[in-house]
């Protein structure tokens, strides 16, 4: 038996993470741990050995807080949490996103934070969290850091988390009030599904025109990724002709694979009119403000 | 933990699934596991209020929680409503599912008493079930509510069971959590046996000297290999291809493959990792396909079949390319589907035990004297020394057809004279069950100027995997349905089997008829438009009617109900192709389109005495008992064969005790496959049924009008008590009347035949190539619907798994071997359906039925492609539609 540790203060799951004698698994609420191990006992590989860290009796993580400027988003705070939170409007697409991972019950333990430590190239959250500018603030022994969120996840199953630290919360810059976002997951069935692509906007459009875009895509790259030149593209433009200004260069810098899902060619396309799609749809609401 | 309203203490480490402890340590087995991981819904729990999968909890994050589980439902009004409103709606089939789902439902019902449609669908997508389309679970949480103060269900009175919605006779322990399946019992001192897979599709091995791992593992009791099989190293499902080794002799053929099996103490065969072995591959080229299986100078998988095709099955009557030339209007095409896996929500699972010198198998079946065969020809001991005792089957679909652990249990129990147990993960279950034959099929056909069919010809290349299983069954079966249901002169058909290092291809509801069906209407679509003709139109025109000859050259004198059906839905066509033009007069990218298809469907084997026995006895004390053989495997054959013996008996369902499929204490009734237990079993029923009024009616000097009824332990025969001295009984037997076919497929394959036609609704999304499903309407000839709400069931079952065909499903070996990335329809996929029951008695038949079981699904998927041709002009030719492939369809 592994030795299983299930510390109730971030103090203490720090020490005990520094202390460890061997990276242990970090575990929160093990809609991803658990299906590897699934993978791992089918053929008969080695049991996974490392000793448990369950960092989700830790206090004071499972909240999400109005920090003045910006949202903190802690590391306990499940997909159903954030679905079902009264968030200002910028956050409608990861709040979309939060309802559209696996089912009900994944979304009922499964946490932002872990999403995003699991680092997989069709994570939900990441889209939407890279469309809103978030902050990973890491904590260990040697002190808190904050990383971007494109820092922060280097590639496919890849993040900067560092062997003495903890993802302990998210920080949301807050946008402006009028900000509308959404988000668009494309996969081949109804529930439980791993995306095909998706894509995540948040859109700020004082006045009628389009101040400032962000946009991201996901299930294209390694990492999902903002689309710059798209954004730039957008800058000026009336919400209501924001979905024509998306051109498949916009999306040069994606990298699609072919798997089991869709061919490489399919995902770059269905970006784009994903794309077109949602901006047309967030263009209802700005049209009624403006 | 407080479980289901008791404290719990319970001692585990603290990462165990709480779905392990409440089964293992709690015993609370009603918790289902199907996947360990959150893919599948089946140990759905609620933890503190919220539905979790109990699989991905580790025990500390439940301790000190409330878990409420199946077997706390009844005693919340709740939760009793609401399992009698699953009962009342046939809500569960095989019920494997069933807990998962009440829970999920329970959640929601909490907040929101009165569902609406789309909040049950968003509660419970997380949920998987492959037998009942949906349909029916979503009904019974919307109507919870009504069940509240519901009475007590009333049974059919006596002679009114056949035609009755009874709720199944197997259905309390489905909701309740009493079930027992594979997985949820085994004597306390078995051990565990898990077997060792081949990472490789094509390779030769060595298994070295294991005593160091003896010694690293003193938990580990024996590795079994294949010089431990007592008898025959070798199993399948003909007496003379025992071809697939219960544990290979060093080759192993697909992924998947058995090489040797851990036997054990539970937490030593878990704990050891597979490098450990010492197992030396030489890894071999693998033939990954038909194509390159026949390819000259390709390898022989086995020496047995040197050209790798292991069954070519013909069909040959006119003359083909005579009818052909002279043709108005000819259309062809070519097809290829893929893989398909059950993905039943079981993973295969069981135990057995040595009795002295006999054997008792306990497992997940759907043919237990097959198993029974199969067993004692491994361990070499004569059949009268095995006893099959099938569990409870969480889901069969022609899948637990074969045997999976049987044979390995019953080797380990056999030699180790200790009980043994297995349960496959869901990951091997995937890779070493068998599969549908993925086909490529080329077919062309053509019609006269009026739109008759005057010839047909059929080639395909069935993908039958690396050992016979079923092959032989698909190749024969192909041919002889590959005209579908319509009058067909001339026609020349050949299937081929043919053997390639991929998983067995094997029995899955159609044996290769649903590819073929997918073939077949695309023609008719082709032809009916360039013949001027409305696509169903050229249907009925060429409908078989009764008394019509086939192109097997057998005259079918009754129960042809394929004009009935299309004339059924010929008012649905029309009113949904005028809502879909007038959709696509509103323009947008969304293209609407209807598409129709037909099927037919022999019911039994092909061409082969295909028996089942019956027997219900009464005895002096008045215990009436229906000894019934078949295997339910939540189809519905435990309450469709009682509802037949009872009204045949003259007395209600309720007075009958069941004894079930125990092959000690039943007899013979065949396998459940090629929907034949309704009409064949049925049959064995109604007869023996009969034999036993006969007896009654003889001893009490009756009439054949005489009412009987059981009191109190006494027979009354019309209101007169008569005693009996000894038990009487009523044995019913039927083996349905065939003529084999010749070499050109000339023969009468089977007894009677099922036909039906559905329609699809969708709407094709141009730019992103997916497909939403609108509407489905099945109208199904089914001869007579013994219990309409089962034989509904089907249907919705059967179209949930041609949706999937159509839309989802493809099996690669390697890649797709978990329910995440092999996607079978969620709640969400499956649309509404329309039933229309026709009922065209089937004289043979019970009461004039005959099978629906797979005739469900055949007709689903040629509809939805018919459809998005309808809707766009496009062609689907490479199945599973997936969006890349129907954006790449609508572009060519």
């Amino acid at each position: 038996m592994t030795a299983y540790h299930r510390p109730g203060t971030l103090a203490e799951a720090l020490a005990l993470l520094a202390a460890a004698p061997a990276p242990p698994l970090l575990l929160a609420g093990g809609t991803d741990v658990y299906p590897a191990r699934a993978g791992a006992a089918a053929w008969g590989r080695a049991p996974d050995a490392r000793a448990v860290l369950d960092l989700s009796a830790i206090a004071g993580l499972a909240s999400i807080e109005d920090r003045g400027d910006h949202h903190r988003i802690g590391a306990g705070v499940t997909w159903a949490g954030l679905r079902d939170a009264a968030l200002p409007a910028w956050f409608d697409g990861l709040r979309a996103a939060a309802g559209k991972v696996g089912g009900a019950q994944v979304q009922n333990r499964g946490t932002l934070l872990g999403n995003l430590c699991n680092a997989s190239p069709a994570a939900d959250g990441v889209p939407p969290l890279l469309a809103l500018d978030a902050t990973v603030e890491l904590a260990g022994v040697r002190g808190v850091r904050r990383l971007s969120l494109g820092a922060f996840i280097l590639g496919n199953r890849r993040t900067a988390l560092a062997a003495d630290e903890l993802a302990v919360a998210l920080l949301v810059p807050k946008a402006s009030a009028e900000a509308v976002a959404g988000f668009e997951k494309l996969g081949a069935r109804a529930y439980l599904v791993i995306s095909i692509v998706m894509v995540a906007a948040v859109l700020e459009a004082p006045g009628g025109r389009i101040a400032r875009a962000r946009l991201a895509v996901g299930a294209c790259s390694e990492v999902a990724q903002r689309l710059p030149a798209l954004e730039a593209a957008l800058e000026g433009v009336a919400p209501a002709e924001a979905a024509q200004v998306v051109q498949p260069a916009h999306l040069a810098g994606l990298a699609p694979i072919g798997d089991v899902r869709a061919t490489a060619d399919y995902r770059q396309e269905a970006a784009v009119v994903l794309l077109r799609r949602l901006l047309a749809r967030l263009a209802a609401p700005l049209r009624v403000a403006a | 933990m407080l479980v289901n309203g008791t404290a719990r203490d319970v001692a585990a480490a603290p990462e165990t699934r709480l779905s392990l402890v409440l089964r293992d340590a709690l015993g609370l087995v009603g918790t289902k596991s199907g996947c360990d991981a959150g893919d599948c819904g089946a140990c759905t729990v609620l933890l503190d209020g919220k539905q979790v999968c109990a699989c991905l909890v580790p025990l500390a994050q439940a301790e000190g929680g409330a878990v409420l589980t199946v077997e706390g439902l009844a005693a919340l009004s709740l939760g009793a409503a609401l399992q009698r409103a699953f009962l009342a709606h046939g809500a569960a089939q095989c019920g494997f599912c069933t807990p998962g789902m009440l829970l999920a439902a329970m959640e929601l019902l909490a907040v929101e008493p009165r569902p609406a449609v789309a909040a049950v669908e968003v509660a419970l997508g997380g949920v998987l079930c492959r037998c009942t389309g949906y349909r029916k679970i979503i009904d019974a949480v919307c109507a919870a509510h009504s069940f509240l103060d519901a009475p007590a269900v009333v049974l059919p009175a006596a002679g009114a069971a056949v035609g009755a919605r009874m709720p199944r006779a197997d259905g309390q322990p489905k909701v309740d959590g009493a079930e027992v399946y594979g997985a949820d019992a085994a004597p306390a001192d078995a051990l565990w046996l898990r077997p060792v897979r081949s990472p490789h599709a094509h390779a030769r091995f060595t298994l070295g000297d294991c005593a160091p791992l003896y010694a690293r593992h003193p938990g580990l009791v024996r590795v079994l290999t294949a010089a431990d099989v007592p008898g025959r190293n070798g199993f399948g499902i003909y007496p003379d291809i025992k071809d697939q080794a219960v544990f290979a002799a060093g080759l192993v053929r697909y992924r998947g493959d058995t090489v040797c099996a851990l036997v054990g103490e539970r937490a030593a065969v878990e704990a050891i990792a597979v490098a450990e072995l010492p197992i030396v591959w030489e890894v071999l080229p693998a033939l990954a396909d038909p194509g390159a299986a026949l390819a000259p100078g390709a390898p022989a998988l086995h020496d047995r079949w040197p050209d790798n095709v292991l069954t070519t099955g013909r069909l040959a009557c006119g003359d083909v390319d005579a009818a052909l030339a002279g043709a108005a209007h000819v259309a062809e095409g070519a097809w290829q589907t893929g893989f398909v896996e059950h993905a039943y929500i079981e993973p295969e699972a069981g135990w057995a035990r040595r009795v002295g010198d006999r054997i008792e198998v306990h497992a997940s079946t759907q043919a237990p004297y097959m198993d029974l065969e199969e067993v004692a020809g491994v361990l070499g001991i004569p059949q009268s020394a095995v006893r099959i005792v099938p569990t409870a089957c969480g889901g069969g679909f022609g899948g637990k057809l074969d045997v999976a652990v049987q044979p390995m249990i019953a080797v380990a129990a056999w030699v180790l004279r200790r009980p043994v147990r297995a349960v496959w993960t869901r990951g091997e279950s995937m890779a070493s069950s068998t599969k549908r034959h993925p086909a490529r099929i080329t077919a062309r056909a053509g019609c006269d100027a009026a739109g008759r069919l005057v010839g047909f010809e059929f080639e395909g290349v069935y993908d039958t995997g690396a050992y016979a299983s079923w092959g032989p069954t698909v190749a024969g079966r192909v041919p002889a349905h590959s005209t579908g249901p319509y009058r067909m002169p001339h026609a020349r058909s050949r299937a081929r089997a043919v053997l390639t290092n991929n998983p067995p291809s094997g029995a899955f509801r159609g044996f290769g008829v649903p590819q073929a069906a997918i073939a077949q209407e695309a023609l008719w679509d082709k032809l009916a438009d360039a013949a001027g003709l409305d696509r169903l139109e050229f249907r009925v025109l060429n409908a078989l009617r009764r008394g019509d000859a086939t192109a097997t050259g057998q005259v079918i004198a009754h129960s042809v109900g394929l004009v009935e059906c299309l004339e059924a839905l010929r008012p649905r066509w029309r009113e949904l192709r005028a809502e879909a033009a007038r959709a696509n007069a509103r323009g947008g990218l969304l293209r609407h389109g209807v598409g129709v298809a037909c099927m037919w469907y022999g019911i039994g084997n092909t061409g082969m005495s295909n028996p089942s026995t019956m027997r219900v006895t009464l005895a002096p004390e008045g215990r009436l008992v229906f000894h019934n053989g078949a295997v339910d495997i939540g189809q519905g054959s435990t309450s469709v064969l009682l509802q037949v013996v009872a009204d045949a008996v003259g007395l209600p369902v309720a007075d009958f005790a069941l004894v079930l499929g125990d092959t000690d204490l039943t007899a013979d009734a065949g396998k459940t496959s090629a929907s034949r237990q309704t009409f064949v079993s049925g049959r064995a029923a109604l007869e023996a049924g009969l034999a036993l009024r006969d007896a009654i009616l003889l001893r009490a000097n009756a009439g054949p009008e005489a009412r009987l009824a059981l009191e109190a332990g006494r027979l009354l025969v019309d209101g007169r008590a008569i005693a009996l001295e000894a038990p009487l009984e009523g044995i019913g037997r039927f083996d349905p009347p065939t003529v084999p076919m010749d070499a050109d497929g000339q023969g009468s394959p089977y007894a009677t035949y099922g036909f039906a036609a559905q329609l699809a609704a969708l709407a094709v999304d141009t730019e992103l190539g997916t497909v939403r499903l609108d509407r489905i309407v099945a109208a199904h000839d089914v001869g007579r619907a013994i219990n309409p709400m089962l034989v509904e069931g089907q249907i919705e079952g059967g179209i949930a798994q041609g949706i999937g065909l159509a839309l989802l499903e493809e099996y690669l070996p390697g890649r797709t071997e978990n329910l995440h990335d092999y996607l079978i329809p969620t709640i969400g996929d499956v649309p509404v359906i329309e039933n229309i029951l026709i009922e065209d008695p089937e004289p043979l038949g019970p009461y004039g039925a005959k099978g629906i079981g797979e005739p469900a699904l055949v007709p689903t998927a040629p509809a939805i492609f018919s459809a998005i041709r309808d809707a766009t002009g496009a062609e689907i030719t490479r199945v599973p539609a997936l969006p890349h492939r129907v954006l790449e369809a609508l572009r060519t």
